[in-house]
């Protein structure tokens, strides 16, 4: 019989490394997209928390932590990366497997912000979007979604089948920083 | 330029989809009539003003987003999500 190989969204496109900063596939077990029934925010959340250790994010924010986080993910809706979202949250909200739609990159390195600066009209200023703040916005003219998720590290996420093409908008901004840098 | 999304804040226009005056907002009911109707698909105003319209948060948070603007002196009065001004009149 035919053995068949599961391909991540990257494999063969990431990791690469350029002028100090890296882009790395990082691969979820799940991902599931939360959009709470009407009038029903607070037992999803209420439910989030006690199945997953974190509430219902509010707009622009994430909640949990590296390996268990949920991100707002647009109107009314949450995305829970990591753990397989348990069967009691199926009481207050829609629940859409998505674990095999995006592609996750982990963008680290000084100098990471320029590099999405460059994708992205999203004010990525210091003070304006800090750890734990998320968006959905434009990356390299694909509609994605871009957490701050250290200092200098950041989450974005793009549609699974423009993973090359984000890593060729990654791999031109990088050089082009890294140029500016003198690197 | 930039819009101001009631849950994204201050975003470029390029995340946005301009869709025209607001008049979805206030949608006749079947029954109203050929002329309503007429009124509703074909007939805009092109007021010298203050003006209402429809953008679509296409690469945000996909509301639909209510922008109150002066054709005038082009300044944006206000946003609204769509959700909590329907039936309040364009
Ligand atoms: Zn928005």
């Amino acid at each position: 019989m035919t053995e068949l190989t599961a391909k991540t969204p990257g494999a063969g496109i990431f990791p690469f490394e350029i002028g100090g900063i890296t882009a790395r596939e990082e691969t979820p077990e799940a991902m599931t997209a939360i959009a709470p029934y009407k009038g029903r925010e607070a037992e999803a959340s209420a439910a989030l928390e006690a199945a997953h250790g974190m509430a219902l994010p509010a707009p622009g924010r994430s909640t949990g932590k590296a390996g268990a986080r949920a991100l707002w993910f647009g109107r009314d809706t949450a995305l829970l990366i990591g753990p397989r979202v348990d069967a009691s949250l199926g009481r207050h909200a829609a629940l859409t497997d998505q674990s095999d739609a995006w592609i996750v990159v982990r963008l680290e390195g000084a100098g990471a912000r320029d590099v999405l600066a460059r994708l992205t009209p999203l004010d990525l200023r210091e003070g304006v979007f800090k750890r734990g703040h998320t968006a959905r916005s434009e990356l390299a003219h694909m509609a994605g979604s871009i957490t701050r998720v250290g200092p200098e590290a950041w989450q974005i996420m793009v549609f699974r089948s423009f993973a090359r093409t984000l890593a060729h908008d990654l791999d031109s901004a990088m050089r082009g920083v890294a140029a500016r840098a003198g690197a | 330029m930039r819009i101001t999304c009631p849950l994204c804040g201050a975003r470029d226009r390029r995340e946005f989809y301009y869709s025209g005056a607001a008049v979805a907002l206030d949608r006749p009911a079947p029954e109203a009539g050929a002329e309503v109707w007429d009124d509703y698909l074909h007939n805009r105003d092109n007021p010298a003003g203050v003006t209402r319209d429809m953008w679509y948060h296409e690469l945000g948070c996909g509301s639909w987003v209510v922008v109150t603007r002066n054709t005038v002196s082009h300044e944006v009065i206000g946003t609204a999500l769509a959700r909590d001004e329907k039936g309040r009149g364009a």
